[in-house]
């Protein structure tokens, strides 16, 4: 005789570890397999958009530090892309190149982070977390040397970065580029080839390619499933255009996938640094302010600006009515977005496979709930 | 590089095919009617000249006199971006639009999201509901007539004591250290 299961509704979170923040999931298991999910947002929103709209536009870029607070380097530059389209700024060339230093740094240490905690979701309790974030605490070091702050950095300014990096840092960051390296060699060699990784994440929470573009999905997620979409190459923002890389693609479209392509992805930022290392020259960080003014009054208009984030297509959309605070900002937050296929990926699961799936998105409070 | 149409192109090539539905273009823009968007959205999600499949972002400003939501679409295969524009609630009336999330599900979300801070309504939203605030939060934030800082509120998500409303002994005097600055004040 077959047992009668009945389904019980289980609240996880707003505070569970696992999920990456404070982020809740109400979800309906029978037994130990899945039945519905139903992701509950909004209890880290500071309300930013709202914020920004009093507020002028050099004084906004602590906001999008705070927006998603494990790549603030990166929120710094689409939002600064997007003020400069609005305003018409020209950035100075050696500007540009510290922030894509800072950019290309901030996406390592994004991906290292969704490693690390993408294998603490499987079980792997504290070792390879704490090898992912040892290397990302040298990195905060240079952000460090570089603005003075390791999270909170504010580093960009319209037109380029507030101050030029010290003589020291380009000694330390010739050395950082070499341990990253080794990190990674030294996670992969534990994972990549690992059988309980395999077990655990290959062909788990498989999403078609089709499903995740009519999905907006975008980054590395999109790119696991062997779309060839980088904003990097297909619309080339500050000069990546000069810059060689090749683009990580994988075709299984599974949480090894996703792990994969972030791994490698991490290993071809070192390579564009260095190509940045090598044409970067001397020269002004920013425009002067008799150039570009502390208070900046772009003229009536709009504009929105993607870049490539470590989660995907980083947005801004900003509104001028002449002031000196933009008239309306939004963000294109690619947190949020990604989880559109959140029940795609977790119904018909198993219990065990829920956080990995979720890991695997990666996704941060900060920015879904802004 | 990604080519932006240009709004009196793209303007054209929609008339090709659904006549009468866009209002005017200007520099990037299409204005859309709002009861011809799903219509039109369909067409450029399918058509092989648009191929926009993939829906970047959804959003809406408060022009005071009118709601204006925003559509940025991308084509991946042709490399090609638009932007799209939808004025409904004139004169400050129900904000209307049709809901896009049968053409891309990545609106799902962002839809909720205008729903939620800004007030505009999807006609059609499989899960029409508030996404960041809770149901039964008084107004949409985001509105430009919405009062920040709005003590009545702050008195209604206060503790029973009333220890944090407004009035009372803790509230900070105008000019003081921690008030709020002035609105657009520059630092």
């Amino acid at each position: 005789m077959a047992i009668k299961t009945q389904p019980v509704t289980v609240n996880l979170g707003p505070q569970h570890p696992s999920t990456h923040g404070v982020f809740r999931l109400r979800v309906m298991f029978d037994g130990e397999e899945i039945v519905d999910v139903e992701p509950v947002f909004g209890y880290l929103h500071r309300g930013s958009e709202k914020l920004a709209e009093e507020r002028t536009y050099t004084q906004i870029v602590t906001l999008t530090d705070r927006m998603d607070y494990v790549s603030p380097m990166l929120n710094n530059q689409a939002y600064m892309l997007a003020v400069e389209k609005l305003a018409g700024i020209e950035p100075t060339q050696r500007g540009v190149w510290l922030r894509m230093i800072a950019a290309e740094l901030q996406r390592i240490a994004s991906h290292l982070v969704a490693t690390g905690f993408l294998l603490q979701d499987l079980g792997a309790l504290g070792t390879p977390l704490i090898y992912a974030m040892r290397e990302r605490e040298n990195i905060l070091d240079l952000f460090e040397m570089l603005c003075g702050a390791r999270i909170t950095n504010s580093y960009l300014r319209p037109g380029g970065v507030f101050m030029d990096a010290p003589t020291e840092f380009w000694l330390a960051l010739d050395r950082e580029l070499v341990d990253i390296v080794n990190t990674l060699d030294e996670l992969e060699e534990y994972l990549s080839g690992n059988e309980i990784v395999f077990s655990r994440t290959k062909g788990i929470a498989v999403l078609a390619p089709e499903l995740l573009i009519n999905a907006s999905i975008t980054g590395p997620m999109l790119r696991a499933s062997g779309v060839d979409w980088d904003l990097r190459h297909r619309n080339p923002y500050d000069y990546y255009d000069r810059i060689e890389f090749k683009r990580i693609l994988h075709t299984a479209s599974d949480n090894y996938a996703r792990y994969w392509v972030r791994v490698q992805e991490a290993r071809e930022s070192v390579n564009i640094i260095r190509q940045c290392v090598a044409q970067i020259e001397p020269g002004p960080v920013r425009p002067s302010f008799d150039d570009v003014p502390r208070l900046i009054r772009p003229p009536k208009g709009d504009a929105y600006v993607a870049i490539e984030g470590s989660k995907g297509e980083l947005g801004f959309y900003l509104v001028s009515d002449g002031g000196i605070a933009p008239y309306r900002m939004h963000v294109r937050a690619p947190s949020l977005i990604n989880l559109t296929l959140l029940r795609d990926m977790l119904i018909g699961g198993l219990f065990g496979d829920l956080f990995v799936s979720f890991g695997s998105v990666d996704l941060n409070m900060g920015e879904v709930d802004r | 590089m990604t080519t932006p149409w240009s709004g009196a192109a793209l303007a054209e090539a929609i008339e090709a095919f659904a006549p009468g539905s866009t209002e005017k273009s200007h520099g990037g823009d299409v204005w859309l009617k709002p009861e011809a968007a799903f219509m039109v959205c369909e067409g450029l999600k399918s058509r092989p000249e648009f191929k926009f499949d993939l829906l970047s972002s959804v959003t809406a400003v408060d022009y005071i006199d009118h709601f204006e939501v925003v559509y940025h679409l991308t084509s991946l295969p042709k490399n090609a971006s638009a932007v799209l524009k939808i004025r409904v609630g004139l004169g400050r009336t129900d904000a209307v639009v049709p809901s896009v999330v049968p053409i891309w599900r990545g609106a799902d979300y962002q839809e909720r999201e205008v729903w939620d801070l800004m007030g505009v309504r999807f006609k059609g939203h499989p899960n029409h509901k508030r996404i960041m605030l809770w149901e039964g939060f008084p107004g949409h934030p985001l509105r430009k007539d919405y009062v920040t800082y709005d003590q009545s509120i702050v008195a209604s998500l206060a503790p029973d004591d009333g220890a944090y409303a407004a009035g009372s002994e803790t509230a900070v005097e105008p000019g003081t250290a921690g008030s709020q600055p002035a609105p657009g004040a520059e630092a």
